[in-house]
């Protein structure tokens, strides 16, 4: 990492901890920019469209300035723990789940060099940052010390460990075409991929992978417990689930981490599958030009695959809890299994 | 010695370069050893067995970031999704489905404790002597990758791909046979007819 990202552009020369803070920093103010935009366009407009309404219309142009308006609201309710909770769990528990999101963005590639962290593991560490996320919900439901709450962490406990798998195995199908972990290795391998020959737009794993991806999308709407599998805090069974004790900031860090860990994963799927940041190789775009571009395109990407989630989410009505575990586990673990096979023959064959 | 160590000792060589002293790497080291202890310490004395369990979570997130202390990227990565994302969040799962009451409980002692104190001063012991005996003042060194690795790490990955598939082939097949074994067990304990 000894080139900066602003070299290029300022001629800057910086020091590595300057230059971290800077990634941190941009990375921050992306997923954050990312995360409200999603949830505008889609929670507020898209939804209320759906559904032959226009949404907020009050704050700013169309209730664009609604989520800060929000934002305010929660900010100042009163900050409530119940009589007999574990006071200290109670109020970390929102942290850890915040802190998961956040690590899964340190490797996602936005460019050539617009990466907080270039790690070998790259899509291994993805998985792994968000596999912590379920401590976070368990502290919470627990520590609620209500028992609606405590099952609704439980069924969030077992509903993320049973689609963990299938996620992580959907991805192996992509890591064995790439041959590495490295999202920019992933990105660069589609991009200077080639269909039969034909180099004109790479070669996108969606192409070759499509059971993995769509494995991949059914497992990330489990993980970000969506309808239909919002069973952890299904409202008409168990009021909130695991949410339910909890007002104010807490909760508002509880719905910037669901929406931001949207964002995520459709920004992984996007680089796994789509191609990433990058435009196709035999087109010949510089790396200084793409360090702009790229962005752009993961965005773009990133957000047109959190409408997917969100179209099925206002689409489809709510699984039973045998159901979901059904579809998991006798379903998608064994077709996520085959397709690594497939996989693994195609690439020695080809 | 188990096949994570195994595979440390093979990524990261512990020969005698010129400067190997990392003050960062030392500072972190010794902070994260000290809260290592504590909260070791505190998952057998707390006396609610949920904390006992969140205590284990930092214990294991320690080593985990022991791993990357030692360069071994690819372990400590499977360290944070095994032992934390799967390990603990069972234990809890087990727990909370069970018995996990809020507050303090006084029977989580029982009659094996001086033993169980015995027990882990004499693994103290013996595992301090055998690790101070094969290294004694041996140092390591964190700059052995630098060239590998370029600007990212996928160096010390690729490392520890072919030490698993090349080397140590046989013990991971032998390991995967024995989680098969007990996924097996498990099925029949759990089945009833």
């Amino acid at each position: 990492m000894t080139q900066a990202v602003l070299y290029p552009i300022l001629g800057l020369e910086l020091a590595y901890w300057q230059e971290t803070t800077i990634r941190v920093l941009l990375g921050l103010v992306a997923l954050l920019l990312l995360t409200g935009g999603a949830v505008y366009l889609y929670l507020f407009k898209f939804v209320s469209f759906m559904q032959s309404r226009l949404g907020p219309m009050e704050a700013g142009p169309y209730g664009s300035m609604q989520l800060l308006a929000e934002v305010g609201k929660w900010l100042q309710k009163e900050d409530i723990f119940t009589e007999d909770s574990d006071k200290f769990i109670f109020g970390i528990a929102p942290a850890v789940v915040l802190a998961s999101t956040f690590l899964m963005f340190v490797v996602i590639p936005a460019g050539p060099n617009a990466v907080v962290a270039d790690l070998g593991t790259g899509i291994y560490f993805v998985l792994a940052m968000s596999s912590l996320s379920v401590i976070g919900i368990l502290m919470a439901g627990w520590a609620s010390a209500n028992k609606y709450a405590l099952m609704g962490a439980l069924r969030a406990g077992g509903q993320l460990i049973a689609y963990e798998l299938p996620l992580i195995l959907a991805v192996v199908g992509v890591v064995i075409s790439a041959g590495s972990l490295n999202l920019q290795d992933i990105v660069a391998a589609q991009s200077d991929g080639a269909i039969f020959g034909w180099t004109g737009i790479g070669n996108p794993y969606i192409l070759t992978q499509i059971v993995g991806f769509t494995i991949f999308l059914i497992a990330v709407q489990a993980e970000l417990t969506q309808t239909p599998f919002d069973m952890p805090i299904a409202e008409s069974e168990l009021v909130a689930g695991y949410q339910v004790e909890y007002t104010g900031i807490r909760f508002l860090v509880y719905f910037i981490a669901e929406f931001a860990t949207a964002v995520a994963f459709a920004a992984v799927a996007s680089t796994l599958f789509l191609g990433g940041w990058q435009l196709p190789g035999a087109w010949g775009i510089s790396d200084g030009a793409m360090n702009a571009i790229g962005p752009i395109m993961i965005s773009t990407k990133a957000v047109l695959l959190v409408g997917v989630v969100f179209w099925v989410r206002f689409s489809l009505p709510r699984f039973r809890e045998d159901q979901l575990q059904k579809l998991a586990w006798k379903v998608l673990i064994p077709l996520a299994l085959a397709n690594i096979v497939v996989t693994g023959v195609m690439k020695v064959v080809f | 010695m188990n096949s994570a160590a195994l595979i440390i000792a093979e990524v990261v060589p512990l020969v005698t370069p010129e400067t190997t002293f990392d003050v960062p790497a030392n500072v972190v080291f010794a902070v994260q050893a000290v809260v290592m202890i504590f909260a070791a310490l505190r998952v057998v004395t707390t006396k609610n067995v949920v904390h006992a369990a969140l205590w284990l979570v930092v214990v294991l997130g320690g080593v985990g970031l022991n791993y990357i202390l030692l360069q071994a990227e690819f372990v400590a990565v499977t360290q944070f999704l095994v032992y934390l994302g799967a390990v603990i969040v069972l234990f809890l799962f087990g727990v909370m489905l069970t018995r996990a009451p809020l507050g303090v409980s006084d029977d989580l002692d029982n009659n094996q404790k001086k033993i169980g104190i015995g027990v882990g001063v004499a693994l103290l012991a013996v595992l301090s002597y055998a690790l101070i005996e094969s290294f004694g003042r041996s140092e390591l060194t964190f700059a052995a990758y630098e060239g590998v690795a370029g600007p990212n790490t996928n160096g010390r990955t690729q490392a520890v791909s072919d030490a698993i598939f090349g080397q140590y082939l046989i013990p991971f097949e032998m390991l995967s046979l024995l989680l098969l074994a007990a996924l097996i067990g498990a099925i029949v304990l759990a089945r009833r007819d």
